[in-house]
């Protein structure tokens, strides 16, 4: 080569080669280009969930009745209280990922691991309460009547516009099911019926007995005074008619083709969105758990860095934020 | 002044004795060495390709003699071909397969796969990919899901069979058909890998550009493939998990009991339990990842003829930074048109307009990309090699199949037209034919470096020329066939009287598809052939500008034997001359990247 030193002409810049110019290893700028894929996909659903709930915007259910049980507070409407306890256990995680990381930088293995279980405890109770959740939300809590075209009718006291479950005004009849005895064992394979508690024909015989009940549909009406929007509630007289008229079967909680709260598109976005939510919550955790072990085992601390902490980090965090979205759409707006 | 190519060759022979010694897995299996991943994609690729193309020439004998036996049928169909004839679901699940093998097994990761893992490093000077192990994972998952693909051709009802775009609900309820049932399963699972394969090149490919540039390589010196590819990779990671998305709620859909695509449908009499949801949606989806899949498809054949067309017409690229743009252009407009694949959908026709607005948009950096190609060749010393007529017969392709493209884009244009053999015509060529004709382009260009040999000039003439008149002979009728309102994806024609007169035309682009299917023996009879018995290739057999020709001719894991190059200039240094009216470098036209500038060159203005 040539004696004088030949200058490449990109020197001092920051994107002129032989630099990082983001100033970050290739393994993290992995980490984020996967954000941003995997952030898509959520993208996808969320998208998917807009574009449903648009067009049942009338079934929706409405998420303050859904999502309104509290641990040991049987029966006290609880709305939010629970989902805001674990979205902030979830968001308490993420701060001590953060500490985590800080530790890392440190060189602190001590402290590193001591927050990476807080996280990984933090991330496994958010799982425990997203099955809880799910519990709640496929027990249901009042029941309601499905009608021939798919809609939902709950029912509430005509005085107070509370609520009334099924069980505060139907009598259980007798079934057939009794007849047959258990060890026939046939009875399950006829459908429909046998599985609900009630039937739609004792339903109606109870709601024609409590003259307190009357019925709430799906759609929306503008309230004169308020100006808000509310679902209608019929008339005693109309609700009868209604019942006696539409009503084909009882809905008693929510599963992937019906749901007692509103349209079963609902149910089937908030199974999977949460679910998959949760895998990845799930996935977060045995990645953290690997990782606390690779600090307890002291494999950074002979690396001299804790980078691993701050990619699984990275992700951990992403998840959160994930959460937040899922957790606007679902119970917030 | 060195101006030896492989300046850097004859040093550190001592490293070369570092290397472990390689075993026949590590070296050709797992390997992780960039340079043999890619061979690897190649290949794989061409044998999808070669299976894909077959599948179209099959489709081709059935609409040119609809309904009659053929003992092509009998002899690879089996049971499909009842006395030779070929059964319609049969023809469907063949339509299906074909498009999906060549978009995204051939087009995707044939394509892209190769020449991103091939050039990436070399051309960047850098040892290898950023993660030579993610790499060999995401060829094998690609293999995985390639198996896979080919194994549900042979499952007893039969391979998917809802198109390439797999619309609900046909491909939602396993009971409406037999490729419902376990063949569209497996063409889930296949793409659901194929889309982690995708997702771990990407980001690998992302990464290296970013991080591993070498020394004064900074993004105004890329070569214009690695820009392409680059950005490729990005789109790639922006798309692919929408599809995922889709994919996912579908098999939520088909094999759980949701409902997220499918309302109010009856079969056999019986209504079904789905309720509430929207194949609209899914098309929403699916052309999101679909629309830019295109460029996915196309941006790497473009990258590729820029750096061939500049090398083979001793001219600069016209217009770098116009092309860098115009990639980022395309890349970003891309996201925002896929409405236009959905206009007869039942869509709201105002969104309908903002797509068709959105998509016109794109003819401005298509036509950006088409002039400057254009003007590289004006007056340049062309230099015919193969790879040189590929690239100018994609220009020539993109630029036909495109002008279709802004009829189809136009919504109220394209309702009378919709579904019928002119969209054949313009994506087969202005993706298909033309992506393929830069695959080719890439393969008789980096043939020498890949394996050090030279492919035979003369085979890869007549193998352009067949292919050439071939494609145009398949494809330009059918824009006619189209206009004339035949449709696309039916079995036959022949219960509609009124296509009658197209049925002389049908033969004739038959007898286009199988002479060129056939065209492409003379790639292959080479390919295997040079690999083997090729003429030895010198260090630099284009006499081209990039770091890819300065590591010499011993493949090592590592790719330069001695220090990685230096830049110090951009790669379209052709036919540069001093002051004096000299060339730069004396009796020779180019001057390479890693030349320092001579005494009293000026930096090009690029």
């Amino acid at each position: 080569m040539d004696t004088t030193v030949a200058t490449t002409g990109t020197e001092g810049q920051k994107w002129g080669g032989a630099s990082k110019p983001l100033n970050v290893s290739y393994g993290k700028m992995m980490m984020w280009f996967f954000i941003l894929s995997d952030a898509l996909t959520f993208t996808g659903f969320l998208a998917a969930y807009g574009f449903s709930r648009f067009k049942f915007i009338e079934e929706w259910p409405i998420a303050d009745e859904v999502f309104n049980h509290f641990p040991f507070l049987h029966g006290t409407d609880a709305p939010m209280f629970y989902v805001a306890l674990m979205t902030f256990i979830l968001i308490g995680s993420s701060v001590t990922m953060v500490l985590a990381v800080d530790a890392g930088h440190h060189m602190n293995k001590k402290k590193v691991s001591l927050y990476m279980l807080l996280t990984i405890i933090g991330g496994l109770i958010f799982v425990g309460s997203q099955a809880w959740e799910w519990k709640n939300f496929i027990a249901g809590e009042y029941g309601a009547v499905k009608t021939k075209g798919g809609k939902i009718l709950q029912f509430l006291d005509v005085k107070t516009g509370e609520r009334v479950a099924l069980n505060e005004f139907v009598e259980v009849g007798p079934r057939d099911v009794d007849t047959y005895g258990n060890s026939e064992g046939i009875w399950y394979t006829t459908s429909g019926e046998y599985n609900a508690t009630y039937t739609i024909e004792e339903v109606k015989k109870g709601f024609v007995d409590n003259p307190n009940v009357t019925i709430r549909t799906q759609q929306l009406v503008v309230n004169e005074e308020t100006g808000a929007s509310e679902k209608l509630v019929l008339s005693r007289e109309d609700a009868l008619v209604k019942l006696n008229k539409d009503a084909v079967g009882v809905v008693e909680g929510a599963n992937l083709t019906e749901n007692e709260y509103g349209a079963p598109l609902f149910a089937d976005f908030f199974f999977f969105i949460t679910g998959f939510h949760g895998f990845h919550v799930f996935s977060g955790v045995i990645f953290n758990l690997i990782i606390f072990f690779n600090v307890l085992l002291g494999t950074y601390e002979k690396r001299r860095s804790y980078e691993m902490v701050e990619k699984v980090g990275l992700y951990w965090h992403f998840v959160d934020l994930v959460w937040v979205f899922v957790f606007t759409f679902f119970y917030l707006v | 002044m060195a101006q030896s190519i492989a300046v850097t060759a004859d040093q550190g022979h001592d490293e070369e004795h570092h290397h472990h010694k390689q075993t026949f897995v590590t070296k050709y299996i797992f390997s992780t060495d960039h340079k043999m991943i890619a061979k690897q994609y190649l290949i794989t690729g061409l044998i999808m390709g070669a299976i894909g193309i077959a599948m179209s020439v099959l489709m081709r004998l059935q609409l040119a003699n609809p309904g009659e036996p053929n003992m092509v049928f009998e002899a690879l169909l089996g049971k499909w071909a009842p006395d030779g004839v070929m059964d319609p679901n049969m023809y469907l699940a063949l339509v299906t397969i074909h498009g999906t093998i060549m978009v995204f097994f051939v087009l995707t990761a044939g394509l892209s796969g190769t020449f991103s893992n091939f050039l990436i490093p070399l051309q960047i000077g850098a040892r290898d990919m950023a993660s030579g192990f993610m790499n060999m994972v995401s060829y094998w998952l690609f293999f995985l899901s390639a198996a896979i693909m080919i194994g549900s051709l042979f499952v007893e009802l039969g391979p998917a069979a809802a198109g390439w775009t797999i619309y609900p609900p046909l491909s939602a309820l396993p009971e409406a058909m037999g490729g419902s049932g376990l063949g569209m399963t497996l063409w889930l699972v296949s793409m659901a890998i194929f889309i982690a394969s995708s997702l771990l090149g990407s980001l690998n490919y992302i990464v290296t550009v970013i991080n591993l540039r070498t020394k004064g390589m900074s993004m105004t010196r890329l070569p214009l493939t690695i820009w392409a590819f680059f950005v490729t990779a990005i789109i790639g990671v922006v798309s692919f998990p929408v599809l995922f998305a889709a994919a996912l709620l579908l098999i939520m859909d088909r094999s759980f009991g949701t409902s997220f695509f499918l309302s109010d449908i009856y079969i056999k009499g019986e209504v079904l339990a789905h309720q509430g949801g929207s194949p609209v949606l899914f098309e929403h989806l699916f052309w999101f990842l679909g629309h830019p899949e295109v460029y996915i498809v196309l941006l790497p054949a473009l990258g590729i003829t820029s750096e061939i067309i500049a090398t083979n017409s001793r001219k600069p690229i016209f217009g770098y930074r116009a092309m860098i743009a115009s990639i980022l252009a395309i890349a970003f407009l891309s996201t925002i048109v896929w409405g236009h694949h959905m206009f007869v959908s039942g869509m709201n026709p105002f969104l309908g307009s903002v797509f068709t607005f959105t998509t016109l948009l794109i003819a401005i950096p298509s036509a950006v990309k088409s002039f400057n190609y254009i003007t590289t060749l004006w007056k340049g010393n062309l230099q015919m090699n193969p790879g040189m007529l590929f690239s100018i017969g994609l220009v020539s392709t993109f630029i036909t199949g495109g002008l279709t493209g802004i009829i189809l884009g136009d919504s109220t244009l394209d309702i009378n037209v919709h579904d019928t053999y002119f969209v054949v015509a313009h994506f087969h060529l202005v993706m298909g034919i033309s992506a393929l004709y830069g695959l080719f382009a890439g393969v008789y260009h980096w043939f020498p470096k890949m394996f050090n040999r030279m492919m035979n000039k003369n085979l890869g003439y007549v193998h352009f020329w067949l292919t050439a008149i071939g494609a145009y002979g398949v494809f330009f009728p059918m824009h006619f066939v189209g206009m004339a309102g035949l449709p696309r994806r039916y079995y036959t024609n022949t219960n509609f009287p009124y296509f009658d007169d197209l049925a002389d035309t049908n033969k004739l682009i038959t007898y286009f598809a199988v002479a060129t299917a056939f065209a492409q023996l003379f790639f292959v009879y080479n390919f295997v052939k040079s690999i083997f018995f090729g003429k030895k290739a010198p260090a630099n057999p284009w006499k081209s500008n990039t770091l890819e020709w300065t590591t010499g001719d011993t493949h090592i894991h590592g790719n330069w034997a001695g220090p990685i190059p230096t830049v110090y200039r951009w790669p379209y240094d052709y036919s540069k001359v001093n002051e004096e009216g000299e060339y730069v470098i004396a009796g020779q036209d180019y001057a390479p990247q890693h030349i320092p500038m001579q005494d009293g060159e000026e930096e090009m203005n690029h």
